[in-house]
């Protein structure tokens, strides 16, 4: 499994995210640019200028014709990615941290940062597609239809369930909520990880039945977006910062590593900095694959469960193809179930 | 003076509003204690009743018992007289005049202890009590009136503290130490470990299991507390306050505890009495959990300091008190001056006198109890040295304890330290010898082996060693030994010295150990420790506490393969079986049977990849347990077998037949667990699909109750162009990769 190294940031990585078909990789950095890849060479198709701050999260709109962007200058933007136009600025007053379509593509959530006597919030957008053609995208709601307000402890990420029914979010103590997005109340709040320790990332599976949550206290859990019940935990041995499901393959993959800011004070034998495999089912860990010298911030998995890509604080993203061990390899369980 | 009402300050009044705030605390710490005063009077009671005539001679006869523990006069003594002028048959004394200089209370007490219960006659026994022991519980009304039978708490079994020998499968149990936990497990091989118990804070500083693994001992600023028994519960505890180190005696019948911090002793302590005031060592009986006797530590005097640089810290001589084998003796070496010898359990030294022996550096006792040839009576060995003392030689001696008898003594010249290594049975003892040159720029090693149980003690020499040895260790109870030796270590060079790993074994010679020889030598290494197995034959060499190498070495001393020529007439077949690395080693522990070896990195020595890795005696992993926060791994130690010899023998005689069952036992428990693990993901993976099932089915239910379409979740249709005009469906991208498989050139003529 020969990686392609993608050497376009100059700074850490914070996302990156494969479009629905799976042939774009986009990803965002400290450093002000958003770049466009061609995820089966790793070809750079283009950038996308007008950022004034570090972007710290991005999305693709299902039908990979728009592209939002949130970034530490207090906006998110919202790029047209055929032209690299950026279509609609919304300012907030604080950072952004992370942005997410709706299943359809009909609505996006912002999470914004606490700071600055703000509390954080989770907000959400109703974005229309223009005309027939694809023009007129600008024409975008100026205000939010929904504002939820974390009174208690803010959240970190956000996503949607299936037929985007709840809004899921993780927060900076370690506990997940579960709001309805057309009230916004809080459904269900759920201390999946441990006290204070924030969650990092949040994944969907496929059918957005369930989710993966990466967390500062060294674990991922599976968990139902019904219900909120924790189904499977994958305990590692160093913070996390983010999961993602396989498709197609039962697998999850973490990515982690001692954090930022103490990697210079420790041997890279010692930082941890490999992305792990672990059986999605059987919890057990299968392989590790090695290769970033800083933590890993960031883990995409192409849709169709072909490639993986991470993103690290050393400013590299890394795209793996997946092999053909990798697809044969099955728990003889699953090899009798399979017969069956 | 307090000021009148009317006179009150604004502050005063302020002062009346603290004074709700709760001082109860201040006021206990610092309440006057009125009784002190009494502190220095005695009452003595059971003398025989005289008449008013002879009653001088009887204060007479006190006084001359009393001057022996303290100073005090007739004026001081107060013997009531009735009014048949016949004494009470008991008196007050003021045990001390104001002039004498000592500390009176100290004397009352002394008195006590001593003079209290001493028969004066057949009939009359004394009763001596403090005065404030009097007024504190016998004063009207503390004492009931009526005899009340104590009642007698009903027989409780106490667990058993050798109950984890009784495992079916013969584990051995082991205690971790990490973050703030304390646990206790048994061994399950390459399985994860079973717990028995696990425990937060369960100490302050470390845990340490006495010698016969009876006891594990956790260490607190209060004092040490023993634990036992099948669940561990409490079981002695010995109230040493801020206690650092602890020492087991040999068979476990005594505890020796250190603080730096001399003790002070408060009033109603129940253990600690004011012999223990001001001391810093208790050696202490663990059957009764009273302290023995207390001692102030004398510290090792460390290199003298050069002139203008400050005074070395002086450094702590522990263990300080050093066990004879049988644990009838315990002794201290004041450096440089003697060696103090206590009887045990009476703590009293041995003939009165401690050993006076100028300029003694060290001793070691025989670590098991020694037969010598042509030596019928009981003794115990000791073996000390002294360095060189202006034109005397240093020498290296051996004394016989009760006797103090000096068994054989060797003259040394120009060294400067001296190791003395005594073998497991005290068969041997290598006195390890750094010698410098006479320019005192370079130094070399020898070691004279003193051969114990041989007729006369007969000393061999093994000096074939130029550079100096930084670790020696003998095989448990063998006549084999291994070493490592430094070379000159280039000045300023960054990496770690180069050090050679020595092997010795005796030549065979019939029943007797032959002189000893170098089997093998094993040069570039940079090992620094030994670990012997327990059971002997197999030592593991290891570099340890190192930056940059972190290698095991496996070793079998008794290779059943063919044996190399040269070495054929030694009682020795050298075999590396094996080198495993374990990254940041600080620490190697066998078990006590000999079956396993842990390797392990404590945060206590650095904080890289802290964890614990289990090996066979050959050197295969096991298992790795990567640990947050480790800081100990301690095997549980076992109490010498009750097998005789000939059952041992037995034992080893049918081997085969027992390994059989063993192994069709381990084979069966394999099958079980794997059937088990089978098990379990076949319930897991039937789990998850079920659960995904009704996922999808509650879903679609849901959609049919919104009416929504099937494909609600996709790209919104309605208002999806399509992307790029007319080409839908999948983009075949075709690569073309040119490979050059072979290249011939060829000449056409």
């Amino acid at each position: 499994m020969r990686p392609i190294l993608l050497s376009g940031h100059e700074r850490s990585l914070n996302q990156i995210k494969f479009n629905k078909d799976g042939d774009l990789l986009f990803s965002v950095a400290k450093d002000k640019h958003v770049c466009a890849w061609w995820s089966a060479n790793g070809e750079r198709l283009g950038t996308y200028q007008g950022h004034q701050g570090a972007i710290w999260t991005v999305d693709v709109s299902p039908n990979t014709v728009l592209l939002a962007t949130g970034s530490a200058d207090n906006t998110v933007r919202l790029w047209n990615i055929k032209t690299g136009e950026c279509v609609k600025v919304w300012d907030f007053p604080t950072a952004v941290k992370r942005v997410a379509f709706s299943p359809d593509g009909s609505k996006l959530l912002a999470v914004t940062e606490k700071r600055m006597g703000f509390l954080g919030t989770i907000v959400v957008m109703d974005i229309k597609y223009g005309d027939d053609q694809l023009g007129n995208l600008e024409d975008q709601a100026d205000e939010p239809s929904l504002k939820i307000t974390c009174e208690d402890s803010k959240a970190t990420v956000a996503g949607w369930s299936f037929l985007a029914k709840y809004i899921i979010a993780g927060h900076e103590d370690g506990s997940v909520s579960q709001y309805d997005p057309k009230t916004g109340d809080q459904l269900e709040n759920v201390q999946a990880h441990e006290f204070d320790h924030q969650i990092n990332d949040i994944q969907f599976s496929p059918d957005r039945t369930y989710f993966l949550t990466a967390s500062k206290d060294k674990s991922a859990k599976l968990i139902s977006a019904r219900n909120l019940a924790i189904m499977k935990t994958y305990p590692a041995d160093t913070p996390l910062n983010s999961a993602a499901i396989t498709p197609k393959k039962e697998y999850v993959i973490l990515g982690g590593g001692q954090a930022a800011m103490d990697v210079t004070t420790t041997s890279a034998r010692q930082g941890k900095f490999e992305a792990r495999f672990y059986h999605k089912v059987f919890e057990d860990e299968i392989g590790r694959v090695r290769g970033h010298f800083g933590p890993l911030n960031t883990i995409d998995v192409h849709p169709a469960g072909t490639a993986y890509a991470s993103g690290g604080e050393d400013g590299y993203v890394r795209i793996h193809h997946f092999d053909k061990p990798y697809f044969d390899f099955m728990y003889e369980v699953e090899r009798e179930q399979l017969r069956k | 003076m307090a000021p009148s009402f009317d006179t009150l300050t604004e502050q005063d009044l302020h002062e009346e509003e603290e004074e709700e705030v709760d001082f109860s605390d201040l006021k206990e710490q610092y309440e006057v204690k009125l009784e002190e005063g009494l502190d220095t009077f005695v009452v003595i009671d059971g003398l025989p009743i005289v008449p008013q005539d002879s009653r001088q001679k009887l204060v007479k006869f006190l006084l001359r018992k009393l001057t022996s523990v303290g100073q005090t006069s007739e004026d001081a003594v107060f013997m009531p007289v009735n009014d048949k002028e016949m004494t009470e048959g008991c008196c007050g004394l003021y045990t001390d005049l104001p002039s004498s200089s000592t500390k009176p209370p100290e004397q009352a007490m002394a008195a006590v202890k001593q003079l209290h219960g001493v028969p004066l006659d057949k009939k009359h026994t004394l009763a001596v009590n403090k005065l404030m022991d009097i007024e504190r519980y016998g004063r009207e009304g503390r004492i009931e009136e009526e005899y009340q039978e104590p009642t007698t708490e009903p027989f409780k079994e106490k667990e058993h503290l050798r109950s984890w020998l009784g495992d079916a499968n013969a584990r051995d149990q082991f205690a971790l130490y990490r973050n703030d936990k304390v646990g206790v497990f048994w061994n399950n091989k390459s399985n994860p470990p079973e717990n028995v118990v696990d425990r937060a804070h369960w100490t302050q500083l470390f845990v340490q299991w006495s010698p016969k693994g009876n006891f594990l001992a956790s260490v607190h600023p209060q004092g040490v507390q023993l634990w036992g028994g099948a669940s561990f519960s409490k079981q002695k505890q010995f109230p040493h306050p801020f206690v650092q180190l602890i020492e087991f005696s040999p068979l476990e019948g005594y505890l020796t505890t250190w603080s730096s911090r001399p003790i002070q002793v408060e009033e109603g302590q129940p253990i600690l009495t004011f012999e223990e005031d001001g001391k810093n060592i208790i050696v202490w009986d663990i059957e009764t959990g009273k302290p023995l006797r207390s001692f102030v530590s004398h510290d090792l005097t460390a290199a003298p300091a050069v002139e203008g640089d400050v005074q070395p810290k002086k450094k702590v001589q522990w263990p300080a008190f050093k066990w004879s084998a049988d644990e009838k003796y315990v002794a201290r070496m004041l450096q440089g001056q003697s060696i103090s010898i206590y009887e045990v359990p009476n703590m009293n030294l041995l003939s009165r006198t401690s050993v006076k022996i100028e300029g003694v550096n060290d001793f070691e006792w025989s670590p098991a109890t020694v037969t010598r040839e042509g030596v019928k009576h009981y003794e115990q060995l000791l073996c000390f040295w002294t360095p060189e003392i202006g034109s005397n030689p240093a020498r290296v001696a051996m004394m016989s304890v009760p006797s103090k008898e000096i068994v054989r003594t060797r003259n040394l010249f120009n060294v400067s330290d001296v190791k003395l290594h005594w073998q497991s049975q005290g068969t041997y003892v290598c006195v390890k010898v750094d010698r410098h040159s006479k320019s005192k720029k370079s130094l070399a090693t020898n070691l004279e082996i003193f051969r114990v149980k041989e007729k006369g003690v007969p000393v061999e020499v093994v000096d074939s060693l130029k550079d100096t040895v930084i670790n020696f260790s003998w095989e448990p109870n063998g006549s084999r030994f291994v070493l490592i030796n430094t070379g000159e270590n280039p000045t300023g060079a960054a990496v770690p010295p180069k050090t050679a790993v020595s092997f010795f074994a005796p030549e065979k010679k019939g029943n007797v150990a032959g002189s000893f020889k170098l089997v093998r030598t094993v040069d570039k290494k940079t090992s620094n420790g030994i670990y012997w197995s327990p059971k002997g034959r197999f030592v593991v060499v290891a570099t340890v506490h190192s930056q940059s190498n972190f290698d095991l070495d496996f070793w079998d001393m008794d290779f059943e393969g063919e044996k190399i020529e040269a070495e054929k007439d030694l009682a020795a077949n050298l075999q590396l079986m094996k080198t495993v690395e374990h990254y940041g080693v600080t620490d190697i522990e066998w078990d006590s049977t000999g079956r396993y070896v842990v390797s392990s990195a404590s945060v206590w020595t650095h904080s890289m990849e802290n964890g614990w890795n289990l090996h066979t005696f050959s050197g295969n992993t096991l298992s790795e347990n990567p640990t947050e926060k480790f800081k100990q791994f301690l095997w549980r130690p076992r109490p010498a077998t009750l097998l005789s010899k000939e059952e041992q023998k037995q034992v080893r005689k049918n081997l085969r037949e027992y390994s059989k069952e063993f192994d069709e036992e381990d084979k069966y428990a394999v099958d079980i667990a794997n059937t088990a693990v089978v098990e379990t993901r076949k319930r897991v993976l039937s789990e998850w699909v079920a659960w995904l099932r009704r996922e999808m089915e509650l879903q679609a239910e849901e959609k049919e109750a919104f009416g929504l379409p099937d494909d609600a979740d996709s790209p919104k249709l309605a208002l999806d162009a399509p992307i790029g005009g007319e080409d839908k469906g999948d983009a075949v991208v075709e690569e073309i990769v040119e490979e050059i498989v072979e290249e011939t050139e060829e000449v056409i003529g």
